[in-house]
């Protein structure tokens, strides 16, 4: 038997989505293997509800240690000396920055293997087997374990599911490393720009760095007018980190995932970290003059074409169209 | 003073298809070669904290592990500007996983001792994210990843970096490990003088008994992570591509496509 702990990541009171979905994921895995699923979380604000809520996810224990949140150091520290402390064989994060950092510096420290970006886990002869999508999503990898196994999930790639009770909440002293010592988180969740509602919209008009500069969101913002009041514009986070548009309307692995009914991608390339966020759109239209753009992979309608041309056009053809 | 190493990978030509080896699993690993783009970044960065001043950088060194033959892609990275470079070369590394991978390279980073290493936050090929975290963690170094600004703060680094809840501001103590993300800068066009002078610039190549390693850590057979197969992913039908030559025609073909999808 194994049991498996999973680091919930959370912010101002909240457990992340994704983390919730691996506890859900690593519930059900346990039981398959004869374990238990048991929760970390690292933090100087954690109340005793927010660490039980845990248990409603099929969690059988919460372990909370007072430290710092927001850096990858003291989470390693924290899992480490707890799966030391026990029959742990794996370890699952949700994702995020903070699970592919801190989820390669405990396999590291436990001379153990990881696998990132994974879409799916079974347990095969008393083993979890992870499944990891490569090369543009064009192959899924199948990857196992010698030893200690750590699995970070890609984005909504688990399912949080509801309906256990609050779990036991055990605190925990952990001996942090000298390389937490070293490290100060000075400010945490910063929103950069207008708070933009991009996950209520019909119609999406998303411009990446294709855009070219950030005058050219115009681009969008009149395209996205033409489609009328169910329409709005979001980000890359290329387009985001660029400062040419703000974080609340950035869509992907560490912004909003959203599921329009029409998605328009302007000068998006589709990175991995940015299809994960809006692949459920129903249809994915997209404007990039480059052909190897791996948008064109996944887009129900292609345009191989100059968007500075063709979006004004399509912009005024819209609007001709609704009268 | 203040050293710098950079650590950079060779990876498949984006403009080439990469493909997986059925049998193995693993990234074939022929075919034209490039320096990731994102440790451009990288030496960008570096060079960005030299020219700056406050950090009196006196050297940087790009460092790699990579099948022979990647001395090319090496001095690309020196003509960006590297001072020298380093490069491991042994058959014994063929199937390293990204802990194995990152247990030899901070091996190649003990060697040098620096102050501060550097790197892109994924490579194009296989897109861990996880290298850099690992090798901090070998090093017992603080490590931060997807680093998009990065600022000298007296005796400390400040690093800004977007996370799940918006953007994070963090300083850290160096000796660190920091991996960029393409935000960060924009890399320079090398010189065609920096182009000639790469190859000038001196190159060190070692093999795993040249550099202390532990053989036994790394590899297929050192390596904790089995990749044990790759299947197709269920096919999803292909999308319609329109090709533009002329925007009127195309903007008439979109409009059309969405009409029919009742979407305008």
């Amino acid at each position: 038997m194994s049991n498996i702990l999973v680091y919930a990541l959370h912010f101002e009171g909240a457990i992340n989505k994704n983390s919730l979905g691996a506890i859900s994921a690593a519930a059900k895995l346990a039981g398959d293997l004869g374990g238990e699923a048991h929760v970390v979380l690292v933090g100087d604000d954690i109340s005793d509800d927010t660490a039980a809520s845990v248990g409603a996810y099929g969690a059988t224990k919460a372990y909370r240690v007072n430290a710092a949140a927001g850096t990858a150091q003291p989470v390693v520290d924290a899992l480490d000396q707890i799966a030391s402390g026990g029959d742990y064989g794996y370890a699952l994060f949700g994702g995020g920055l903070l699970g592919f950092e801190a989820g390669a510096g405990l396999a590291a420290r436990r001379g153990g293997g990881i696998a990132v970006e994974v879409t799916g886990l079974t347990v095969d002869g008393g083993k979890l087997v992870a499944e990891r999508p490569v090369l543009g999503d064009s192959q899924i990898s199948k990857i196992g374990f010698k030893g200690f196994g750590v699995v970070v999930g890609r984005l909504n790639a688990f399912e949080a599911t509801e309906g256990g009770s609050p779990a036991p909440v055990e605190d925990v002293t952990v001996e942090l490393s000298k390389a937490a010592g070293q490290i100060n988180v000075v400010t945490r969740g910063e929103q950069r720009g207008a708070d933009v509602n991009i996950e209520d919209a019909q119609v999406l008009i998303t411009g990446g760095r294709g855009l070219g500069k950030p005058e050219s969101f115009s681009l969008a913002e009149d395209l996205a007018g033409a489609f009328g009041g169910n329409a709005a514009v979001a980000a890359t986070r290329a387009a985001v980190d660029a400062g040419w548009f703000p974080y609340a309307g950035q869509i992907g692995q560490t912004g909003k995932t959203v599921a329009p009914k029409l998605y328009v991608g302007l000068g998006v390339s589709g990175a991995i970290q940015h299809k994960v966020g809006m692949q459920s759109a129903e249809a994915i239209v997209a404007i990039n003059k480059d052909a190897n753009a791996p948008i064109f992979d996944f887009a129900d309608l292609g345009v191989v074409g100059d968007l500075h041309a063709i979006t004004p056009a399509l912009t005024e053809a819209i609007k001709a169209k609704k009268g | 003073m203040t050293k710098i190493v950079v650590l950079v990978k060779e990876v498949p030509d984006a403009a080439v298809n990469k493909q997986l080896d059925a049998s193995t699993g693993r990234l074939v690993r022929s075919g034209e070669r490039t320096l990731n783009p994102f440790d451009t970044h990288a030496i960008e960065a570096a060079l960005q904290l030299k020219e700056g001043g406050e950090l009196s950088v006196d050297e940087v060194v790009a460092v790699t592990i990579a099948p022979a033959g990647a001395e090319k892609t090496l001095n690309k990275a020196v003509a960006l500007g590297a001072d020298r470079s380093i490069l491991l070369s042994d058959e014994g590394l063929a199937g390293s996983d990204v802990v194995a991978t990152a247990y030899a390279l901070a091996e190649l980073v003990k060697r040098e001792s620096p102050d501060l290493v550097l790197l892109g936050q994924q490579s194009d090929d296989g897109q861990s994210y996880a290298v850099g975290a690992a090798v901090a963690e070998y090093l017992g170094w603080p490590g931060l990843t997807q680093v998009v600004g990065l600022k000298v703060e007296g005796d400390k680094l400040r690093a800004e970096r977007q996370a799940e809840y918006g953007y994070d501001t963090v300083e850290v103590t160096l000796p660190a490990v920091l991996s960029v993300g393409d935000a960060i800068n924009e890399p320079r066009y090398p010189s065609l003088k920096a182009i000639m002078g790469a190859k000038k610039k001196p190159q060190e190549k070692l093999t795993l008994a040249d550099a202390g390693i532990d053989a036994s850590k790394v590899g297929a057979d050192g390596s904790q992570a089995v990749w044990q197969s790759a299947e197709e992913p269920p096919a999803k039908a292909a999308g319609a591509i329109i090709e533009e030559d002329d925007v009127a025609a195309a903007v008439e073909q979109i409009v059309a496509w969405l009409d029919e999808r009742k979407l305008v």
